[in-house]
């Protein structure tokens, strides 16, 4: 049955209408609202390449049915920042060259942005812990704990 | 119209090209373009814009790896025009060369040097024609930013070329620029598509969606080799925009207005399936590969009588090394766009590292002219080796057949674990003898590894359908590094080709190179160990003298770990917390690429967890043309390899693969990477070499070796799992 879930992404207020309101919030982002700064990994919430912030939180898109964002606040990556205004750890990960392929990077930074309002100063084991449920396949691991390090410093 | 089809065409218009300005529209003979893409011609590689642009077309492909930075820095170098100014094309069928696939760390040493050699004829002929253009000899002029400065004035690319028509063969002999002229190659370049991805707009080819695309799914068989008997069609009924089933006998697949309704209606169809349970038995794989029938016996290096020098000698070694089956697990699940035109032409825009090949294979799959097939390159997620996306692209291809909306097939996790093509399991048998002093007298090697090279996997889509294919094997080019540099007298490496293995075959980063590597390298520390030597002096001393570089990587990386000459194991075993080092060495399929390892690995022994604390790395490609490139491509081997020596193995029962997610195969995590360091070793006047696999080829022996310094246990199986030291910890 068609339903509107109306909420805001990245400042601006959406709406969109789904066939089906269990459908994961990360289908509606890609695909209903045309955001595809976040990415489809393994829909099982295990990789972290779908995290968006919801009311500020990090969450994986791929596990929230579309219809629980009725009403909050989406941040995606792709309104962290922009290169005129970067966000921190957006200009920390070009200074560290800190992507290979780039797929799981989406969820390295968001997942991270959030970490850092609530730590804005953690140490190199509390970032690799908070980073342990996030996959990376290419191997960019150390050059993304030192642009998360980097962006702390400020 | 899509967004790179929009950007492409707009450098087509804007494109005097070197030769010939070339139009996007068919040619002659259905022609996707008029641009040439012969090997041997400059403009396949180049072409000038009006603009004074510069578009470099490669047949290798940028899978995450930062390669297209390396080709605008080689183009730009030569060419003389600032970076910014150079934009690259790669992998499409039409516009680009057949380079090849881009794998075995070929694409500067093969890829990258086709360009420069293309860009220094090119910078050859332009002088020739400026010195006409401006009354003065070619060597008094001199380049600035796309201009050839002296004699009567300037003159830009863009004004030589002028539209005309300048048939140029690539002149491999063309004189490149000299280590002390270069500005751009061999420096330390940010990589250009970083902004893009870190602020979410880049596009990778699971974000392209052109308008009315459908969106798919295939969904594959229970049981790895059953055919679909029967598919219930109203057992989808209740999910809206369901265009349309596909079903020949073991592929079936949906197709929908949306990408929920095809994922919906992939879990919903109701479809019987046949019966079928042709895997072998996963406890006892390593006697399956054992009784595997033998297709062919490969030599791969044979100095004196090894078997009669072991024989003879008064101490023999002997000892089995397995590496287990791995998958690719990609972090992002095969995708692929496909569409028909109303000439029934068909376009797939894939993340192929193959497209040449691709738009062969589909082709034939769909009993087409291959002139009616383009694939076009386009970014997936990391790639190292042949993984999903060709599978993608043929099923996305069949089922855009019969109309001409675009068709997106995006794999689920489960499919990508279960259905890429897999790394085979690869067993070594070891064999050596020692004289008195330690000294080898005689070594073998014998490999039983499936047939086959590296030429083209089979589309899962054919052999699920029964569609035409090639019925290859190809696990890639997996024989290299059984044959060793060491100076023995007496040395014989065997290549047993298989003639099955239990799943369709391809290659994985630095295929049986590292396996063969683990081989080597572990056991002649076994051997160095039982003659009680230090073992970077062992090796050393039975490097050739002449193996400069060799030596250098080896002796470097002692130093850079700060090595105490001892043998191994080290003496005080007591404690639970046991720390050990391990050295290994390779030279890259015995002709390029030299890179020494040392592991540092802490073994806690009541529990059998190993922890790699330290990672030292030294590399000689020869010439660099980005270092921080070649940099992250040896912490990427080292971590990616890491991952598959300790965690990685695949899962299956009689049926099918059940590894199928991250916690069934579980790689590498943050707090398991290690401390790494990395010496670059440049070599400016030197052929450049590849460094996207060398570095892997060391890691499982240099962890391996380390383990056993640590408790004086040797682990032959990979992956190196806390079970396994527990067993080899209780059996010592």
């Amino acid at each position: 049955m068609a339903t509107n879930i109306g909420f805001t992404v990245n400042g601006a207020a959406r709406s969109i209408t789904v066939d089906d309101a269990e459908m994961p919030l990360l289908y509606a982002l890609r695909n209903d609202v045309g955001d595809r700064s976040l990415h489809y990994g393994c829909g099982l919430g295990q990789c972290g390449a779908c995290t968006i912030h919801l009311d500020g939180e990090a969450v994986r898109s791929c596990q929230i049915p579309a219809s629980a964002a009725a009403g909050k606040r989406i941040t995606t990556l792709a309104g962290l920042g922009t290169p005129e205004a970067p966000h921190p750890l957006q200009a920390a990960f070009i200074a560290e060259q800190a992507v290979q392929c780039g797929y799981c990077l989406n969820g390295m930074i968001m997942q991270s942005a959030a970490f850092l309002t609530k730590n804005p100063r953690p140490t190199e084991t509390q970032v690799k812990e908070e980073l342990v449920n996030n996959i990376c396949r290419c191997g960019t691991h150390p050059r993304v704990v030192a642009a998360v390090l980097r962006a702390a410093r400020g | 119209m899509n967004a790179i089809a929009a950007s492409r065409r707009a450098l087509f218009q804007g494109a005097a090209a070197l030769t010939v300005a070339f139009a996007l529209r068919p040619g002659a003979a259905g022609a996707w373009t008029t641009k040439p893409v012969a090997l041997d011609e400059c403009d396949a590689y180049l072409a000038i814009g009006a603009d004074g642009r510069v578009t470099v077309f490669v047949g290798k492909v940028d899978m995450g790896t930062g390669i297209r930075t390396g080709f605008i820095q080689i183009a730009a170098e030569e060419l003389d025009v600032p970076m910014t100014r150079v934009s690259v094309v790669e992998g499409d069928t039409a516009t680009t060369p057949d380079q090849g696939p881009t794998y075995g760390s070929l694409s500067i040493q093969n890829g990258g040097v086709a360009l420069r050699a293309a860009a220094a004829t090119a910078r050859r002929e332009f002088l020739r024609l400026a010195s006409e253009r401006l009354g003065a000899p070619a060597a008094s002029l001199r380049i600035e930013d796309g201009e050839i400065i002296g004699g009567s004035g300037r003159v830009s690319y863009s004004a030589l070329v002028g539209g005309r028509a300048i048939s140029l063969k690539v002149d491999t002999n063309a004189p490149i620029k000299p280590p002390e002229a270069r500005r751009i190659v061999g420096r330390a370049v940010p990589r250009v598509d970083i902004p893009s991805k870190v602020f979410g707009r880049f596009e990778y080819v699971h974000d392209f969606n052109p308008p009315g695309t459908l969106h798919a799914r295939a969904i594959r068989p229970p049981a790895m080799g059953a055919v679909a008997e029967a598919v219930d069609e109203a057992s989808i009924r209740d999910i809206p925009g369901i265009v349309r089933v596909l079903h020949q006998r073991g592929f079936v697949g949906v197709v929908a207005e949306t990408e929920w309704a095809a994922i919906r209606a992939a879990r919903q169809l109701r479809i019987r399936w046949s019966d079928w349970a042709g895997l072998p038995d996963q406890a006892r794989i390593w006697e399956h590969v054992r009784a595997t029938p033998v297709a062919q016996v490969q030599v791969t290096s044979e100095r004196g009588d090894a078997a009669a020098a072991i024989a003879a000698s008064p101490k023999k070694l002997a000892a089995s090394y397995d590496f287990a089956i791995h998958t690719h697990a990609s972090m992002g699940p095969s995708c692929a766009v496909a569409k028909f035109d109303d000439d029934g032409r068909l376009t797939v825009w894939s993340a192929s590292q193959a497209t040449h090949n691709l738009r062969k294979q589909l082709a034939m799959m769909l009993a087409i002219d291959v002139e009616k097939v383009r694939c076009i390159y386009m970014e997936g997620a990391g790639c190292y080796g042949r993984n999903g996306h060709e599978d993608a692209a043929a099923d996305a291809a069949l089922l855009a057949r019969g109309q001409t909306r675009p068709v997106r097939v995006q794999w689920m996790r489960e499919d990508e674990h279960g259905w890429d093509p897999k790394g085979p399991p690869h067993l070594v048998d070891m064999r050596a003898g020692l004289d008195a002093q330690g000294r080898v007298t005689g070594w073998t090697a014998d490999a039983y590894i499936p047939r086959g090279a590296g030429g083209n996997v089979d589309l899962t889509a054919a052999e699920l359908g029964g569609l035409p294919r090639e019925t290859l094997m190809s696990p890639g080019n997996i024989v290299h590094n059984l044959a060793h540099g060491y100076a023995m007298p007496a040395v014989k490496t065997v290549c047993h080709r298989l003639d099955t293995t239990p799943f369709r075959p391809s290659w994985i980063r630095t295929p049986g190179r590292m396996q063969n590597t683990f081989a080597t390298e572990a056991f002649l520390d076994e051997v160095i160990a039982e003659a009680g030597a230090d073992p970077i002096a062992y090796r050393l001393g039975m490097l050739p003298a002449d193996e400069l570089r060799g030596r250098e990587v080896l002796e470097r990386v002692g130093r850079l770990a700060n090595w105490q000459g001892r043998p191994s194991p080290q003496r005080d075993r007591t404690g639970d917390v046991l720390r050990g080092r391990g050295v290994t060495y390779v030279k890259y399929e015995m002709v390029r690429t030299y890179v020494a390892a040392v592991a540092e690995v802490e073994v806690t022994r009541s529990t059998g967890a190993i922890k790699v604390t330290r990672f030292y790395c030294t590399h000689d490609c020869g010439q660099m043309i980005n270092p921080d490139g070649v940099k992250a491509q040896i912490e990427g081997n080292i971590i990616h390899t890491l991952s598959r020596t300790l965690k990685e193995e695949l899962l299956y029962d009689r049926r099918t693969v059940t590894s199928r997610d991250w916690s069934s195969y579980q790689v590498i995590t943050f707090p398991e990477v290690p401390e790494m360091r990395i010496e670059l070793i440049d070599r400016p006047t030197e052929r450049p070499w590849g460094a996207g696999e060398p570095a892997a080829a060391v890691v499982p022996s240099a962890v391996s070796n380390a383990i056993f310094d640590a408790t004086g246990v040797r682990l032959r199986s990979v992956p190196f799992t806390s079970a396994k030291l527990l067993a080899a910890l209780r059996g010592a």
